[in-house]
Order: C-alpha cells, then sequence, then structure tokens
C-alpha cells in the first residue's frame, strides 16, 4: 500500500459517518473507562511505591507457605476465569447461547472463590493484627497501602461478577448480543491485568526474605 | 436509543410526563440545560461567599447577624475561601461549559441526534447533582465548613476535628463530594469522547468540526485522565480520616499540644495527586471557552478563524503539556531545582500554543466586518483577560520568583484573571451567543452590552489592584492583615477593590434578569439569528427532540466560511452541497 492510499483511507475513516474504528460505541465507551480506571489504580501503585521508598526497612512479612501460596493460587483462579472469559466470549459470537451462558457461569464462579480466598486471607491478616492502620511489624502504612489497594480490586472483581451474571441472565434470555458479552469481557480482562500489577508489587515484593 | 445509529437513525420519541420529560430526561439537550442551572445556581452561592470575603477584608470587626458569635472568626473566613473556590472550580467552571453547553451543543454540531450514552448522560448529571448537594450539606453540618482551600492540603485535611471546626464532618462531605464529583466528570468525559468519535454525520471529518468541538472534546480527554487520579487521591484520604491509615500524614505531628498516632505518611503525596489532575483542572476550565471564543469571533467578525488547523493544534498542543506541569504548583513545597527547572521550561513552553491562539484571534479579527453584539464583546473580552491574566503567568513559572510570590495575593489575581474571570466570559459569550437557539428568543441587546462593561471594567478593577497588593507582601489567606503595618499600609486597595466586588456583583444581576425575562419577553429569535455557519444553526430554535427533525445533515464544508469571495451570501452553512452553495453565486 503506498503511503497515499493508506492517507486516504485514514481519512475516509475519519470522515464522519460511521466510527473510525468499526466497532461499535459501546465498546469504545468500555475501552474509554478503562483507561480512566487505569489511572486510577495507576495512581494508586504509584502512591504505594512512594510511600514505600520513602519509608526505611518497609516490612517483608509474607512466608512463601503460606501466604505467597495462596496469593499464586488466587492468581491462578483469576487467570482461569480470563481463560473461560474468553472461552465464552468465542461462544457468544458462535451463537451458542447455551454454552455462552456456562462459561459465564464458570467465569463468575472463579470471580466469587476469588473472593472468598481474599476474603479469607483478609481476616487470617486481621487475626495477626494487621489493620490499615496498624501491624506487628510498624510500618502501618504497610497495612493502609496493602487493604487499600486490594480492597479496590476485590470491589472491581465484586462488581464485575455483578456484572456478568447480568449479562449472562440476558443473553440466556436473547436480549444481550455478543457484543455485550464482549464488552463485559474487557472489562474482566481489564480487572485481571489490575491484579498482574498488584500480585508482584504487593506480594512478591514483600516476600519475607529469610 | 441505539447507540450507533448512524446509517439509519433511531426514531426518537419525545417521552410523555413531566418527570421523564424535565427530570430524569435523557436528551442530551435538556441535561444540559439542567447542567447550566446547576452551575447557575452554584455561581450565586459562589460570588455571596466571595462578597463576603472581600466584605471582611476591609471591614474585620464588623458584626454579621448571620455569623454565629457576631464577629467572624479566621476559621470561618478560611470555611468561606475553601468552600468558594471549590463551588467555582468544580460546579461553575467545570460545570457550565462542558457539562452545559458541550452537553447541549456538541451533538448538534456534529450533527448526531443524542449523546452515545444517553442514560450514562443522565445518571453524569445526577451523580454531579448529588455531589453539589454534599457540598452545601457541609455548610450546615456540625463544625461547619472545611478550612482546608479547595486544594484540601494535607496534613490540615487529613485528620479530623482536632484541626479545627470545620474538619469533621464538613471536610469529609467535601471529600465526598469531589469523589463523586469525579466519578460523574470522567463517566461524561467518557461519553464526550465517544460521541465525538463515532456519531459525527458524514462529511464531518476532524478539521471540519467547529472549534467549539475541539475545545470540549480534548477538555472531555483531559477530564478522562484527570479525574480517575484525584479519585484515587480523594479515597486514600477519605482512609486517612475514616480508617486510620496514614498516607499523607507524617510522624511526629504536633497539634494542640498532642501528638498524632500517624507515621510514615507524606504531604507531598497528596499533593502530587492533586496536581496532577489540578493543573489539567485548568485547561479544563478554560478550553471550552476558548473554543466559544474562536467560534463567535469568526461569526461577528464575518470572517473564517484565522489559522484553523493552527488554533485546533494548539488545543491539542495545551492539553498535552497541561499533563505535565503540575508541579508548579509546588515551587515552594520543596523540590529538587532540577525537577524545578523542567517544570518551568514546560510550564513557559504553554505560552507557545496560548500564543499562537492569542494571534490567531487577532487574526480573525483583522479586516473583519466587526458587530458588537453581546456574545462578541464577552469573546473580546475573554480574549483580553486571558491575555492578561496568562501573562502574569509566565512570572509565576520562574522557581525564583514564584518563591515570593506564590503565598501572595498576586497568585490570586493571577488565577482568578486567567482562569476564573476569562472561563466566565467564555461562559457568558456562550449563554448570550446561544440563549436563541436553546431558549427560542433573543436575549436584551442594550442590558447585555450594560452587563458586559460593568463586568468587564469590574473585573478588571477587583483583580488588576491584587497584582500590586501581592508584590507589596500582601498574603493570601490572611483573614486580617490590618494590624500589621504593612497589612494597613495595602487597605485602601483592598477597599477599592471590595467597592468594586459588590458593584461588580450588582451587575450580574442584570444579567439573571435579561436571562429569565428574555425566556418569556425576548424576541422570538428565528433559525439562525446569527447568520452562522454551524449546524446548531440549521434546525429549528429550540430544536426537535432528536435535533434535526428526521434530516440529518451531511457536512460539505469547514466550520468558517464566512465572506467568501464571489458569493451574495456572507455566510455558507456547513450542510450546503456545492450545488447549493452554488446558487449562491
Amino acid at each position: 500500500m503506498s503511503e497515499a492510499e493508506f492517507e486516504g483511507i485514514v481519512e475516509s475513516r475519519w470522515s464522519g459517518g460511521a466510527s473510525p474504528f468499526a466497532i461499535n460505541s459501546k465498546k469504545l465507551g468500555m475501552w474509554l473507562f478503562i483507561v480512566s480506571d487505569s489511572l486510577t489504580f495507576s495512581a494508586l501503585l504509584i502512591s504505594y511505591a512512594y510511600v514505600r521508598l520513602e519509608t526505611p526497612n518497609w516490612p517483608r512479612p509474607f512466608e512463601i507457605w503460606p501466604a505467597i501460596a495462596k496469593s499464586s493460587f488466587m492468581t491462578f483462579v483469576l487467570l482461569s476465569s480470563s481463560l473461560t472469559m474468553v472461552l465464552g466470549v468465542n461462544a457468544a459470537f458462535k451463537g451458542d447461547r447455551k454454552k455462552t451462558v456456562r462459561y459465564l457461569i464458570a467465569t463468575i464462579i472463579c470471580g466469587i472463590a476469588f473472593v472468598l480466598i481474599h476474603a479469607t486471607e483478609w481476616v487470617t491478616l486481621f487475626g495477626e493484627g494487621v489493620t490499615p492502620w496498624g501491624n506487628p511489624w510498624g510500618t502501618p502504612l504497610f497495612g493502609g497501602t496493602f487493604f487499600g489497594l486490594t480492597g479496590l480490586h476485590m470491589l472491581h472483581v465484586t462488581i464485575g461478577v455483578a456484572y456478568l451474571a447480568i449479562i449472562a441472565w440476558g443473553f440466556g434470555k436473547g436480549k444481550y448480543t455478543a457484543e455485550h458479552v464482549e464488552v463485559s469481557g474487557l472489562y474482566w480482562h481489564f480487572v485481571d491485568l489490575v491484579w498482574m500489577f498488584i500480585f508482584p508489587m504487593v506480594y512478591l515484593l514483600s516476600v519475607n526474605p529469610k | 436509543m441505539s447507540s450507533h445509529a448512524q446509517t439509519g437513525h433511531a426514531v426518537v420519541v419525545e417521552p410523555s410526563g413531566f418527570i421523564r420529560k424535565y427530570i430524569f430526561s435523557i436528551d442530551h439537550k435538556v441535561i444540559g440545560i439542567q447542567y447550566f442551572l446547576l452551575a447557575l445556581t452554584a455561581v450565586c452561592v459562589g460570588i455571596v461567599l466571595s462578597l463576603l470575603m472581600r466584605f471582611h477584608l476591609v471591614y474585620p470587626g464588623a458584626h454579621l447577624p448571620f455569623v454565629s458569635g457576631g464577629i467572624m472568626t479566621p476559621e470561618q473566613y478560611m470555611a468561606l475561601v475553601t468552600m468558594h473556590g471549590t463551588i467555582m472550580v468544580f460546579f461553575v467552571l467545570t460545570t457550565a461549559p462542558q457539562g452545559g453547553f458541550g452537553n447541549y451543543f456538541l451533538p448538534i454540531q456534529i450533527g448526531a441526534p443524542d449523546m452515545a450514552f444517553p442514560r450514562l448522560n443522565m445518571l453524569s448529571f445526577w451523580v454531579t447533582f448529588l455531589a453539589f448537594v454534599a457540598i452545601l450539606a457541609a455548610f450546615v453540618v456540625p463544625g461547619g465548613a472545611p478550612i482546608s482551600g479547595w486544594t484540601g492540603y494535607t496534613p490540615l485535611s487529613g485528620m479530623g476535628e482536632v484541626t479545627g471546626p470545620g474538619e469533621g464532618m464538613g471536610q469529609t462531605l467535601w471529600i465526598v463530594s469531589i469523589s463523586l464529583f469525579c466519578l460523574a466528570s470522567l463517566l461524561g468525559a467518557l461519553n464526550f469522547i465517544a460521541t465525538t468519535i463515532d456519531l459525527r454525520a458524514p462529511g464531518m471529518t476532524l478539521f471540519r468540526m467547529p472549534l467549539t468541538v475541539w475545545g470540549w472534546f480534548v477538555t472531555a480527554i483531559l477530564g478522562l485522565l484527570a479525574f480517575g487520579v484525584l479519585l484515587a487521591g480523594g479515597v486514600l484520604l477519605l482512609l486517612d480520616r475514616s480508617a486510620g491509615t496514614s498516607f499523607f500524614l507524617p510522624a511526629g505531628m504536633v497539634v494542640n499540644d498532642q501528638l498524632q498516632p500517624h507515621s510514615g505518611g507524606s504531604p507531598l503525596l497528596w499533593q502530587h495527586l492533586f496536581w496532577f489532575f489540578g493543573h489539567p483542572e485548568v485547561y479544563i476550565a478554560i478550553l471550552p471557552g476558548m473554543g466559544v471564543a474562536s467560534h463567535v469571533l469568526s461569526t461577528f467578525s464575518r470572517k473564517p478563524v484565522y489559522g484553523y488547523r493552527a488554533m485546533a493544534m494548539a488545543i491539542c498542543a495545551i492539553g498535552f503539556l497541561g499533563f505535565m506541569v503540575w508541579g508548579h504548583h509546588m515551587f515552594l513545597s520543596g523540590m529538587s531545582p532540577y525537577s524545578g527547572f523542567a517544570f518551568s521550561v514546560l510550564t513557559m513552553s504553554i505560552g507557545v500554543p496560548s500564543a499562537i491562539k492569542t494571534f490567531n484571534w487577532i487574526g480573525t479579527l483583522w479586516g473583519g466586518k466587526i458587530q458588537f453584539k453581546s456574545p462578541m464583546l464577552f469573546a473580546l473580552g475573554f480574549v483580553s483577560l486571558f491575555v492578561s491574566g496568562g501573562l502574569s503567568g509566565l512570572f509565576l513559572a520562574q522557581p525564583a520568583v514564584d518563591n515570593m510570590l506564590h503565598g501572595g495575593y498576586y497568585v490570586v489575581a493571577h488565577f482568578h484573571l486567567v482562569m476564573g474571570v476569562a472561563a466566565i466570559f467564555g461562559i457568558f459569550a456562550a449563554t448570550y451567543f446561544w440563549f436563541p437557539k436553546m431558549f427560542g428568543r433573543m436575549m436584551s441587546e442594550p442590558l447585555g452590552k450594560l452587563h458586559f462593561w460593568f463586568t468587564f471594567a469590574g473585573a478588571y478593577c477587583i483583580f488588576m489592584p491584587m497584582h500590586f497588593v501581592g508584590l507589596a507582601g500582601g498574603i493570601r489567606r490572611y483573614a486580617d492583615a490590618t494590624g500589621t503595618n504593612y497589612g494597613a499600609a495595602l487597605q485602601p486597595a483592598h477597599m477599592f477593590m471590595t467597592y468594586a466586588a459588590f458593584i461588580t456583583g450588582a451587575a450580574q444581576l442584570v444579567f439573571l434578569f435579561n436571562f429569565f425575562w428574555s425566556l418569556k419577553h425576548g424576541p422570538v429569535a428565528g433559525k439562525n439569528p446569527w447568520n452562522a455557519t454551524t449546524l446548531e444553526w440549521i434546525t429549528d430554535s429550540p430544536p426537535p427532540i432528536d435535533n434535526f427533525g428526521g434530516h440529518y445533515p451531511s457536512v460539505y464544508r469547514g466550520p468558517y466560511e464566512f465572506s467568501v469571495p464571489g458569493y451574495r451570501q456572507d455566510f455558507i452553512p456547513q450542510n450546503l452541497t456545492p450545488d447549493q452553495a452554488a446558487l449562491l453565486k
């Protein structure tokens, strides 16, 4: 393709009357939301990095067993849910309603499992005296950043579970199209991706060095 | 309604029933007017607060019947400062140009039936409304309004009642309000961007969009990227206050002789998060005004915008650079000289696209057949105030100069001129310009001119002396400096500014009267009372529910084809085909 041809195509795509990206507005809207939400998480992660770098002797309390093993398992569960989500979207575009709903339910179950395991982890930490305002290792902000970051992420997963439930129900009834499923998938993968930043930065960087 | 109906527009049926039509409406035009009325309410509150401050600065000992205790305390004065700033910046300067006029005119100017997500649009407005209720509630809760300024600086804002009245429930409500506002604004921004990208009429290329659309579009991008960050800051600040964390609170703070139980946090972190949002916010307030000024100057000079592409690119450049200069608000907070240098150079570089815009505004006027109608006067006022206020920004961009000026009235004068009053002039220009389209009637010209001259002269009378007060050492946020020698020496200037403020405030009553009187009694406006070219002027005034009565336009030319040589008519609407236009030769 020559440069002139390429420019011609770009110009005709952006000349109005149709979406220049050839996607529907809902999908574009979700992408834009993801941009905005990723800035929110970036701000939190950067704040975490900022206070951590400023603090001498930031605690590194997580033992490989059970804390890291547990969070690795959570990571596995969440990644699996992304796989079932992909399969669900694929089935939706093939028009297989039953299969789509089944995959979506599998995704929802993984999401709920993630939240539940996460909740037991929180309860264990509370039991050890780790709270947002204090902990046995002397840097209260450790708890603040931990619960702040994982809490906001957990909120996103919970909202995602509810969102997917609505989509699964609506798609099963024939109210929603495959594109609705795809857009909900974008959100779900984004929430997964955020965890892929939180897991190394919050857990792996705080593994007990001994 | 289908969100991407371009080839076959969905049939839009007007809802019946008052509530669906005017309260929970999904029509972008109704939502635009709702935003506008919200901003109008907010600006009245904000002006009253500022007049109270001006009054207190010159009569600090006066008995005020509505103040508990009779005489205003410094804390109450700080509460006024905080609430005036918050209400004006968020609920007026952000809400009116973008939420109000952007909502109303962006879809019409690009030839769309509505926003891309009408329901989300309604949600954005009502969340904004909740945010406004929350901030007003801060006045009446125990302890009253917060005292930490519109920037909510920590540690003052992060510790609760121990740091003063208003820091209890009032500050919490402030954070809740701002967080809600962030959420509403980023959803709104998303909607604006999707609409501009997807719903342009056939032929409406990016470089055929009116500059107003460019202004709203880039503003929306800034909002999308900036509000999410302030939201994160708001969440952390709320945790500090209610969950006992110390993100923004350092160790070893002693308040009222009591050691506070915080440790490890950094007040600077809040400043970074806040100003990463706060500086783009300045452009969120002013970019729509720039768009409106360009639009109105061109229409009433009967000339195309000079250097249209440069104008559009300058808006983008200002938006881009606006994200890299937040540090210039923090020169005094302690910063590596190298960072200060970088922020300083980047800040001054914003002068380049700003100068391009100013040059092109003058180029647009040059040789034009200028019609001094009310919207034109306010657009000219916008340019004047933007230049006057912007020039002092170059001084403040120097860390060494800023160190002396930042704590004083010079900064107050600077940002009020360039971001406050200039943006307000943009809003006024838009109001006078589009009122006929929105309500089908013209506003009164003589009253508009009266309003303009008092407001224009008044703005300069208030804020020009303020620069000199700042240079002479007048420190901002002091409730009462009359007890000091240097403070007493500045009182005559303060007196002058206060009188000017009251006169300018009274002049706004002329505007309010004009607005509400013209709604009922103004002369009926036709489709195109200003002989303008863009798409909003080809439809009825006010536009029908689907904007174009089912006849969606295609676009064949740029937005500002005024006085094209060889044509009998001095304007060619964007939707005229070459054949139709040829008939005008």
